[in-house]
């Protein structure tokens, strides 16, 4: 399984961590947090850049690029990706994948144009998904300022069979919460689908991306809070679990470790 | 100097920025001219197997890497595609491929994997290597590699392998000889483990007896 700090910048090139994509708290300098969790070998990094659909443009390559010249780590990046050609672009800059959520809803043939041009594994599709009062899920876009109409089990099967080779699933209700990952809506995913699918929004603890696995058939934890924050005090601590602490913590305790 | 083959798959920058920080020069070239002069050449890529060798063959790379790696000898390392691309062909697709390396590169078998493996094969994994190989020196316990694929090389003999890992089961992940080496996994973001290789390549002297494999 693998253990993926998502670092989420913001329209001015900052490091910001969110309460339910609402609530910004500024984090610091993105370069020096990719720096600390490459010493840290970190399994991979996904870097949202969260305000880029939200003002209607396009990847800051130059961030991007600085951001990654020295990450040696795979890293995903997703925000404001809308043509196969911007993702050609995010991709010339040193990141692996690129993830996606609005422009897959809005224009589905895009998925498989991408699948076709850079290989399923570089197609992250991203479903923001928020619960109701009363228990269900609904699709968001824009940063969840949109809803999108839609069956989440059904628009996740859609993307894989038209070429996504993962799935994000990023539970808006839940980000920055620390209150543990939406199992079930997790788990009902990721029967539907073949492909990995990465766990977001929730993560409080080593137990939670236990669950991840085993409750919900996730291949991927990826979290936010617990890689910026400091667990007790809440100040702000860029940290990732050594190698030991992982086998201890968590790969030792999942039902079947892969 | 190494070359790093730009053929419009994947992502080229990563190794440039691994091998600027261990210290050694590389220059991204599509162009035939220059991958014929080419000392050393890495053949990155991520992404479908015939559009690489229909790319390769559009910009005219074909003729030139065979010149350079079969006529020349110039040290070659293949990462992930282009490792695959090394061999005769894949499922993936209908082109044939460079053909340097006697495997195929295939599925992975879905029957032979529990169902909570997921495919594409993504994350990382302890490998075995043979101590023997240049590209392999200096490691003192299993190194860990980031591997992204949904398919793998098998070969037509033992003696071609490099390395292994197990995603269900054991699968070739690195294939071998004289001049040419091919690895499924990504050096280039595989932390001090990929450092190790990346270097070992670009100090990877065939002249030295004993370390060119026949």
């Amino acid at each position: 399984m693998r253990v993926i700090p998502t670092l989420l910048i913001d329209g001015n090139g900052g490091l910001v961590k969110t309460i339910r994509f609402g609530k910004r708290t500024y984090i610091g300098d993105p370069i020096n947090a990719v720096r600390i969790f490459n010493e840290k070998e970190v399994d991979e990094l996904v870097l949202l850049d969260i305000d880029a659909t939200l003002n209607a443009r396009g990847p800051n390559l130059h961030l991007i690029e600085d951001i990654v010249s020295e990450a040696f780590m795979p890293v995903a990046y997703g925000g404001g990706i809308s043509s196969v050609s911007q993702m050609a672009d995010a991709l010339r800059c040193g990141v692996e994948k690129v993830v996606v959520n609005t422009a897959f809803h809005q224009n589905p043939g895009l998925i498989g144009e991408s699948a076709a041009r850079f290989g399923s594994q570089s197609v992250v599709g991203c479903l923001d998904i928020r619960r109701g009062i009363f228990g269900g899920v609904s699709l968001m876009t824009h940063s969840a300022s949109r809803k999108f109409q839609g069956d989440a089990l059904r628009i996740a099967e859609a993307w894989c069979s038209a070429g996504a080779g993962e799935l994000m699933v990023y539970s808006v209700d839940r980000d920055g919460t620390r209150r543990g990952y939406d199992i079930s809506a997790l788990k009902q995913i990721a029967e539907r689908v073949e492909v990995p699918v990465i766990a977001c929004g929730g993560a409080g603890s080593f137990e939670d991306f236990v669950s991840a696995h085993d409750k919900g058939n996730c291949s991927a934890v990826a979290a936010g809070s617990l890689f910026v924050y400091h667990s007790s005090t809440l100040g702000v601590l860029i940290n990732y679990p050594n190698r030991a602490e992982l086998d201890t913590k968590v790969f030792s305790k999942l039902l079947c470790n892969q | 100097m190494i070359t790093i083959i730009d053929y419009g798959t994947g992502n080229l920058r990563s190794i440039e920025n691994m091998l600027r920080v261990l210290g050694y020069p590389s220059v991204i070239s599509c162009d035939p001219h220059v991958v014929r002069r080419a000392e050393r050449i890495i053949l990155p890529g991520v992404g479908h197997f015939d559009y690489g060798m229909r790319q390769l063959r559009e910009r005219g790379l074909i003729d030139a890497l065979n010149d350079v790696v079969l006529t020349r000898s110039a040290p070659i390392l293949g990462i992930c595609l282009g490792a695959q691309l090394l061999t005769r062909g894949s499922e993936e697709g209908n082109e044939p491929g460079l053909c340097w390396i006697a495997a195929e590169t295939r599925r992975f078998d879905r029957s032979r994997l529990p169902e909570s493996l997921r495919i594409p094969h993504m994350g990382w994994a302890d490998t075995e290597y043979d101590a023997s190989h240049p590209l392999f020196y200096g490691f003192k316990s299993i190194p860990r590699f980031y591997y992204v694929h949904s398919y793998h090389m098998v070969c037509d003999e033992p003696g071609l392998e490099l390395s292994h890992a197990n995603y269900g089961y054991r699968f070739v992940s690195g294939v071998a000889r004289d001049n040419i080496a091919g690895v499924q996994f990504h050096p280039e973001k595989s932390h001090r483990f990929g450092k190790v290789v990346l270097a070992n390549f670009a100090d990877w002297n065939l002249g030295k007896s004993g370390d060119s494999r026949s």
